[in-house]
């Protein structure tokens, strides 16, 4: 195998606007920019939700092994830290780690690229090996069960606005005061009840689920906004 | 069908977080497969939980090389899900009561099930979990009667599946959920017309080791 270079395009955050045509013609033409970056400035930094989404979409689309190493690289150092936070061990973390991004280089054709946040989805499958490897289990719904309601709110620029979902959350994240956030970084992160929360940080149970319930109105605001 | 009670922030935070245990998640899960709207939230969870995966202090390999080791195994095991499922066939005529993923957990929809009498015309099944903390039932209440059984300490869990019950001036209809806890004082009754299909979801009694406490705890009632 040739050695392989990193080629994260960049066209992706100048074509912001019209991603779907954008994602067509790249994934024909493959490569748009190609440039070199040291595996620290990866982990590092930010890449967009449209880019890591293009990504993925390669992945799914023609099993385009230079495009998983970028999401590898993006992705592995936070699986294996949101792994370590549950387990406190370097080796079940990365095995834990590599089952997960096994499963995303299997699941990507699942993805939608036009409709997804990446590291939603990427959470999601780390969450669920998680669970499965302390052999709990989680019961989910069907979409596919008859009985299931689908939602019935009008299909018109569903796909723009689920687009501009990932972006929409991550402002409102930021927007959000510290102790809420933090209540809600530690539910999810620390695999602990809401009531260890609580004696962890001091404060009254109530006083955590208030701040829960703030942060999601919040978010939930935000999210209705653009409809 | 229109849901009045949802799920609370909290239980879904906790479900999305992956933290609930099986029984609890049970209820929610099948809650979410007739509600729209907390599917809706649960996905603005799930994408808030994304926002902070990006945050995330990223832990460094110890190994020398993740990325090799990983690139073995790309090569090496045969792609196992090249493309999405095709959603299985709707079959319109048919109408399950019970949706998935609790019609597994009974092996059947309504008309399958065999009840057990527990007094005053109700009916349960208890639906087993590999859950040690929660006590999972279906309930069937008759028309117009208390849910039976109902002084309890803890957290509970109701979602209405069939007919409704009322609750103090509330009334909670198929698709609805009521969360409680032990400083609830409450005294739901099915309302008249329609016997009431109910999934409730408590903590599990508390199993003393002891068996003096276990021979006093009928006389104390605890």
């Amino acid at each position: 195998m040739p050695t392989m270079s990193l080629t994260v395009s960049i066209l992706a955050r100048t074509c912001h606007n019209d991603q779907k045509a954008n994602y067509g013609s790249l994934s024909r033409s493959s490569h748009g920019v190609r440039m070199k970056r040291s595996d620290r400035n990866l982990q590092e930094q930010e890449l967009s939700n449209a880019e890591l989404s293009r990504l993925l979409g390669l992945v799914g689309a023609e099993r385009n092994v230079e495009a998983f190493e970028t999401l590898f690289r993006f992705y592995s150092p936070r699986v294996r830290a949101f792994m370590a936070m549950k387990t406190r061990d370097a080796l079940l973390a990365e095995e834990l780690m590599q089952e997960t991004m096994m499963s995303v280089w299997n699941k990507a054709a699942q993805f939608d690229p036009a409709r997804g946040n990446v590291s939603a989805w990427i959470f999601t499958i780390a969450r669920n090996l998680r669970i499965d490897a302390f052999r709990r289990k989680r019961p989910v719904f069907d979409e596919n069960d008859p009985a299931f309601v689908k939602d019935d709110a009008p299909p018109a620029d569903v796909e723009l606005e689920e687009r501009q979902d990932a972006e929409l959350l991550r402002q409102a994240m930021e927007s959000l005061p510290p102790e809420q956030l933090e209540v809600i970084r530690r539910a999810f992160f620390e695999d602990v009840s809401h009531s260890t929360i609580a004696e962890d940080m001091g404060l009254p149970l109530g006083t955590v689920k208030s701040r829960i319930r703030l942060a999601f109105d919040k978010l939930r605001t935000s999210l209705e906004g653009r409809r | 069908m229109k849901i009045h009670h949802h799920l609370s922030d909290e239980l879904l935070l906790e479900y999305a977080s992956g933290n609930l245990s099986e029984g609890w998640s049970l209820a929610v899960a099948t809650h979410l497969a007739l509600c729209p709207e907390c599917r809706r939230t649960l996905e603005a969870m799930e994408g808030a939980a994304g926002a902070l995966f990006d945050k995330i202090k990223p832990a460094p390999s110890t190994s020398s090389d993740s990325w090799e080791a990983m690139k073995a195994r790309l090569v090496a095991e045969e792609v196992t899900e090249k493309r999405p499922p095709v959603p299985a066939k709707r079959s319109p005529d048919h109408a399950f009561v019970i949706p998935e993923p609790l019609r597994s957990y009974l092996g059947g929809d309504v008309k399958d099930l065999k009840w057990n009498a527990l007094g005053r015309g109700a009916y349960q099944i208890r639906i087993p979990t590999a859950d040690k903390d929660t006590q999972v039932r279906l309930l069937k209440i008759p028309a117009g009667k208390p849910v039976p059984e109902h002084t309890h300490d803890g957290r509970e869990i109701t979602l209405v599946l069939a007919g409704s019950f009322r609750d103090g001036s509330d009334i909670f209809a198929r698709g609805d959920v009521e969360e409680a806890d032990g400083d609830l004082l409450h005294t739901p009754h099915a309302t008249e017309g329609e016997d009431c299909i109910c999934l409730a979801v408590t903590e599990a009694p508390l199993k003393f080791t002891s068996w003096i406490v276990r021979a006093i705890q009928p006389i104390l009632k605890i």
